[in-house]
């Protein structure tokens, strides 16, 4: 049986979402995106500089993958809003992250905010992932409101710190019938594992990829700790205990005379 | 007559003046960028049929690496 992750009538093969910013030039990304295999890519909106002639960032992505715009920069809903129309009308397509931060120390997201955002834009036919703090209630008004999935952070953007957030995030897993995509905070390709492991359907990572000393190895890397992880949450893990349990026989040989 | 072009103020000298030859001015790559005037959205195909006015507000975005 083939596991595919379908988000918004689309199925998906690839459990590795990336984001675009923080590399060091856009000609890195086909690279990137190969490497990992990703087919969801998130992007920004931003006005034209006027000085700065640096091309448009689709150019830099392969035609197959979804772009995910988001809605960095917005505030309060209505900006979410405002944005994630402006992203359609630029022709790439219905899916939108919505990301409402107002709190510029953590950029932690505000979940009332994101969920009018996602009520709206959903009625909008928008497919709509919003990027929100792990609270199950928060989380069950995102479902209600016509979330495609839920996108709970790990730890703050940007801070490569983990899954801090585990156990809430487990908690989004077991109770939430939507996928629950890991987003932000995720530093390495084992805390990645371990978010697959625990059972979410899939991760977004940015930071730990962009700012690696080596960062197309490091897509690959991250690429294939996800698949590990959802590999070990199929196949069911042990159960954990105090004490020791030989893994060996102990056949009493030696005490035998 | 003066428009706010991604805030600031842009003279434009000719009459007459489509937001699409207004856009092509700027030597701007046409595809897959978004414009907003007086804060709606301008829909491409309407680029051309659309003549600028003193004091229009107009806001291009494009998308660039984002996480």
């Amino acid at each position: 049986m083939e596991d595919k992750l379908v988000i918004g009538g689309r199925e998906l093969r690839s459990r590795l979402f990336i984001g675009t910013g923080k590399f060091s030039s856009n000609e890195i990304i086909p690279s990137i995106v190969k490497s990992a295999e990703a087919q969801v890519i998130t992007v920004a909106l931003r006005r034209i500089d006027f000085e700065s002639k640096d091309e448009n960032i689709l150019n830099y992505i392969p035609d197959d993958c979804i772009i995910m715009p988001n809605t960095s920069g917005a505030r309060n809903a209505d900006e979410a809003i405002r944005i994630a129309r402006l992203a359609r009308a630029a022709g790439c397509g219905n899916w939108i992250k919505i990301e409402v931060v107002s709190d510029n120390r953590y950029l932690m997201p505000d979940n009332i905010e994101t969920i009018r955002a996602t009520e709206v834009l959903a009625k909008e036919g928008f497919v709509v992932l919003p990027y929100m703090s792990p609270d199950l209630m928060a989380a069950k008004r995102l479902k209600d409101a016509g979330a495609a999935a839920v996108m709970p952070l790990g730890a703050p953007i940007g801070t490569n710190r983990g899954l801090r957030t585990k156990e809430l995030v487990k908690i989004l897993i077991n109770e939430i019938d939507l996928p629950i995509i890991v987003d932000a905070g995720l530093g390495k390709p084992s805390e990645a594992a371990e978010a697959m492991e625990l059972g979410a359907g899939a991760v977004l990572v940015n930071t730990a990829i962009a700012t690696a000393g080596d960062p197309v190895k490091m897509a690959k890397a991250f690429s294939l700790a996800v698949k590990a992880g959802r590999m070990a949450y199929f196949s069911g893990t042990g159960t954990v205990k105090e004490y020791a349990e030989a893994s060996s026989p102990l056949t009493g040989f030696l005490l035998d005379k | 007559m003066n428009v706010k072009f991604n805030g600031r103020t842009v003279e434009i000298e000719e009459q007459n003046v489509s937001l699409y030859d207004f856009l092509l001015s700027k030597q701007f790559e046409l595809g897959r960028l978004v414009v907003e005037l007086n804060f709606e959205i301008a829909p491409r195909e309407k680029w051309r049929d659309i003549i600028l006015k003193d004091n229009d507000t107009i806001e291009v975005l494009r998308f660039v690496g984002g996480g």
